[in-house]
């Protein structure tokens, strides 16, 4: 269990006494404040830009004692070690465990030989939910992908298990290999489905051939990205143990309930028998969304030996068997009328999966709906390659669908000598052009302006290389960017104890992102409390029910059940004051009594006239008052597009040489819906931007040709940015307000910080050379060739 | 097996260990000291950095004999429990330098080795002086904003505002 603990909160916050002094000042001017100008409870819970308070967890954190899956200890426990596939296509002929078996320490080596068997294994199929991936968990001797699990030495040590997982000797019969893109494009076939369900797989819209023939301008170019892994700093690590029937398993999950119902439909038995427990995780990216093999193997292998057994992945490990992003490959037509409108647009992407699994990554879905376009074809086709299946990866479908959208949009404006900005707002969408749709808000031409302007867009010379720094070639470059609100089933309870302080129950996780934070935020405003006055229990699927976090979702889902179950409280403490014959409030219409900072209920028409909410509970039995809701998405759906949309603007630095890029200045403007707190909001986007320079200049996974074996499995050949690698970065928020969106206000920031980046890089990057870069990542070697 | 004593966090340690132990696994499996993290086992992500003998290490690739009668620094040891926090650990609270919170034992100690041999950094040695740790999350800019905050603090002077400041 995981309590955003007040004594640490209580620490920074009361012990200290100037704010203690400042937090009655903050009242005092606040009384003064209302009695000039009543505050609605709306405007109240809605604060657009929210404050920048430190995240609940920051002194655990730095002091190391948060404790992490890896971390946790259990008497008797045992350490797994897996034995990887060194072939990506056949059948295990045989397994020899003898030597392994020698090694002191070593007490069991799990294979299909004598794993247990499970008894959902007919769940184990590819699934229409995302994040539910067909399991490689030792119920047959098929080879699939290289570096697929097929053993697990178990041993009393590390350093056992893994001298152990040294001899364990594999013999295979090998077929075949189906290679990755872009070797492997011959067998393409479309998916039943895009990840999304309700986001079509092909698209038609008017009359591709006629806009195309009425254009005067048209291009049509091939993008590429590679296959990517998502390399979270924490390795995907669990302890598992049983007792009796009852599985506990403190596991690296970003989805805690999702993991709970994936793991309990596999092994055959009710969820109320499983629990699962995340302190704190190190990051996750969209692999640790999915609950992959190892999640199951180790409460496996507890059954077979009757011990605890923590697994912790190798670094190497995780390039398979957890998920990647998929490669693609995409054809881009536009084609424009006379005063620079698109008239024609066609988006065709080929992505891969793996041979017995299916994940579309959505390349195309955004070009659906960015620009005004009358006439447009999207379609997706895959291959099937024998690789670990793709997962979703920050940005899944948008990060490099939209570096190819983005990237043709600015090679069209180039084409049409129109400034790309100019280009982009010709081509404005004031209503989602694929759903037909009106948009529940959009302040994407505000996010250009005040982007354009912090930025210095108007220095931008029209002609590429026009602009030098000593020997480097410098560009300046832009990008729409945008994400799509999702939103999931979470639910929450919030109890109001007569002491004025406040517990909120809910199973979610927090990724890094600030989520135990933003969820005390959430509930403090609605209540008018300062946070150090709420608690959490969060981080345990004990509490009810949240959703995963991944697609931005979470404060959209879990935020909306908080604040869903906290407006229920507060709604029963109005009827119990207007109801107490005691309440100066008694008799007040409902609707007459807001709340205000403090936790004080007040009639609207009368400041005057209130009572704290601790006077209110102490008279009516001095009990707490509670609320659980089950938060879902309603018919906003049916009847809104729902988006986060930005602006970015990009400055680089080329040394045509050496071949060296330099991102020396990144701004991102963003609107997002509601803030709620701008401190974690902004780090959240300036992290996602810097995964945009990684998409843009480093990342990628090689694969050999031969045997599909991943060549730089590892974080020394795996490129990321390091702190060198990044310069000037900065992202900043508009003010959005939408109440349709979600009961929070939220449309989640969680990915948009990459998806329009990576190419608002790559268009500096010809602003400042003169040549575009179609295939990812740029590197040295291209910008040399 | 083989005898050693390690000073870890200015306590003396005594063990028998296997001369293949990791000094990191010594930390964290028989010291119970868990905030030091392992990220990789290539000694490429700095997650297990430590201090030996007052050196920043990569402790994964580092063997416990080779501590024998040295001194380690981990996270653990930068405030006494219940104790204020340093200005390092306050800098990287203050300044959200960090999300996961995975890196930080090990940017924090690289840090602490840094602003020992430069009190007062630019941002630019902060960049390069810290690449050897990578974070996946934080996009790097409040970590250098928490260094710089600390450097401040040490010299005695005002550390800048900790709000977010847009451009
Ligand atoms: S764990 Fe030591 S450098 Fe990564
Ligand atoms: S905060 Fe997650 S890796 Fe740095």
């Amino acid at each position: 269990m995981w309590v955003a603990s007040r004594e640490l909160a209580t620490r920074w916050c009361v012990a200290n006494s100037r704010q203690a002094l400042s937090l009655v000042l903050d009242k005092i001017s606040t009384l003064v404040w209302c009695l000039i100008q009543p505050m609605t409870f709306k405007n109240m819970a809605k604060k657009l830009l929210g404050d920048p308070i430190n995240r609940v967890d920051g002194a655990l954190k730095a002091t190391g004692r948060a404790r992490y899956s890896a971390d946790i200890k259990r008497p008797g426990m045992l350490h797994g070690v897996l034995v990887m596939s060194t072939i990506a296509n056949g059948k295990i002929t045989a397994i020899d465990t003898a030597d392994a078996l020698k090694v002191p320490g070593v007490v069991n080596v799990m294979s299909h030989q004598n794993a247990p068997k499970l008894a959902g294994m007919d769940k184990n199929k590819p699934s229409e939910i995302a994040t539910d991936r067909v399991l490689h968990v030792f119920q047959d001797d098929l080879v699939h992908y290289n570096n697929q699990p097929i053993a697990m030495v178990l041993a009393e040590t590390l350093e056992q298990a893994t001298e152990g997982a040294s001899l364990v000797r594999v013999t295979y019969q090998t077929q075949p290999v189906k290679l990755p893109l872009p070797a492997g494009k011959a067998d393409m076939s479309t998916p039943k489905q895009m990840p999304r369900v309700d986001d079509q797989v092909d698209t038609k819209r008017g009359d591709l051939a006629a806009g195309l023939a009425a254009a005067i301008n048209r291009m049509e170019e091939t993008y590429t990205t590679p296959t990517m892994n998502h390399n979270a700093l924490e390795p995907h690590a669990l302890l598992a143990y049983w007792e009796g029937d009852k599985l506990t398993m403190y596991n690296a999950t970003q989805g805690i309930s999702g993991c709970q119902k994936r793991v309990a439909e596999i092994f055959g038995m009710p969820k109320e028998n499983v629990r699962v427990i995340t302190q704190f995780l190190g990051g996750g990216f969209g692999s640790k969304g999915t609950t992959f093999s190892h999640v199951m193997l180790a409460p496996m292998a507890a059954k077979l030996t009757g011990k605890p057994v923590r697994l912790v992945l190798k670094r190497e490990q995780m390039f398979g068997m957890v998920g990647n992003r998929s490669a693609t490959v995409q054809r881009l037509n536009l084609a424009t009328g006379k005063d620079g409108k698109l008239l024609a647009t066609a988006h065709h992407s080929i992505t891969q999966t793996s041979d017995f699994d299916e994940f579309a990554e959505p390349a195309g879905t955004i070009t659906r709906m960015l620009y005004a376009c009358p006439n447009l074809d999207t379609t997706h086709k895959f291959i099937r390659a024998n690789i670990g299946t793709p997962a979703p990866m920050r940005a899944p479908g948008e990060a490099p669908g939209v570096f190819a959208l983005e990237s043709a949009i600015d090679e069209m404006a180039a084409q049409l000598r129109m400034d790309p900005l100019a280009f982009r707002l010709a081509n404005y969408a004031e209503t989602d052009p694929n759903k037909d749709k009106p948009f529940s808000s959009k302040s994407l031409r505000e996010c250009y302006r005040q982007g354009a302007e912090r930025f210095g867009w108007s220095k931008r010379p029209a002609q590429p290389r026009s602009l030098k720094n000593g020997n480097y070639l410098r560009g300046m470059g832009m990008a729409t960017t945008v994400y799509p609100m999702n939103r999931g089933e979470s639910t929450a309870l919030v109890r109001l104890k007569p002491d004025g302080t406040v517990q909120v129950e809910t199973a979610t996780q927090d990724l890094g992102t600030g989520t135990f934070t933003i969820m005390t935020q959430i509930a403090a405003e609605v209540f008018g409390l300062s946070p150090d006055q709420v608690t959490l229990s969060a981080g345990d699927s004990i509490y009810p029910t949240s959703s995963v976090s991944g697609g931005s979702r979470n404060t959209a889902s879990t935020g909306s059940a908080v604040t869903q179950a906290a407006q229920e409280v507060l709604k029963k403490a109005r009827q119990m004051a207007l109801k107490d014959p005691k309440s100066p409030l008694f008799n007040v219409a409902e609707a007459e009594i807001v709340v205000q900072k403090g936790g004080q209920l007040q009639q609207k028409s009368n400041p005057k006239v209130g009572e704290a909410l601790t006077s209110l509970l102490k008279r009516n039995g001095n009990k707490p008052l509670e609320a659980t809701v089950q938060s879902k998405q309603g018919d906003e759906k049916g009847k809104y597009s729902m988006n986060a949309f930005g602006a970015v603007f990009a400055e680089v630095e080329v040394d045509e040489l050496l071949g060296e890029v330099r991102v020396t200045r990144l701004l991102g403007s963003f609107a997002a819906g509601r803030i709620v707190n701008l401190k974690t909001a902004r780090s959240q986007v300036l992290g996602g931007m810097v995964w945009a320079v990684s998409m843009a200049l480093h990342e990628k996974t090689v694969f050999d040709p031969r045997n599909n074996r991943v060549m730089n499995a590892n974080l020394a050949e795996y490129h990321v940015p390091v702190n060198a690698d990044i310069q000037e970065i900065d992202g900043f928020f508009i003010e959005e307000a939408d109440d349709i969106v979600n009961p929070a206000g939220v449309k989640g920031i969680g990915e948009i910080g990459v998806v329009g980046t990576v190419s608002a890089i790559a268009n500096a990057i010809y602003h400042a050379t003169g040549r575009r870069f179609r295939d990812l990542p740029i590197t040295v070697d291209k910008v040399l060739a | 097996m083989k005898q050693i004593t390690v000073t870890v966090n200015g306590q003396p340690h005594s063990a028998e260990v296997e001369p293949r132990l990791l000094l990191v696994h010594l930390i964290r499996e028989n010291l119970n000291l868990t905030g030091t993290h392992i990220g990789c086992d290539t000694s490429s992500c700095g997650a297990c950095t430590v201090l030996l003998d007052g050196k920043s290490v990569k402790s994964c690739t580092v063997l416990a004999v080779q501590a024998n009668g040295k001194s380690v620094s981990t996270v653990e040891g930068l405030c006494a429990p219940g104790a204020a926090l340093n200005p390092l650990q306050e800098g990287f609270k203050e300044n959200h330098g960090l999300h996961c919170g995975f890196c930080t034992p090990g940017m924090m100690m690289r840090a602490t080795e840094l602003l020992e041999h430069n009190p007062d950094p630019t941002e630019d040695e902060i960049r390069w002086g810290i690449s050897g740790n990578l974070c996946r999350c934080t996009g790097y800019n409040n970590i250098v904003k928490a260094i710089l905050y600390a450097g401040a603090k040490m010299r005695g002077e005002e550390p800048a505002s900790t709000e977010p400041q847009f451009v």
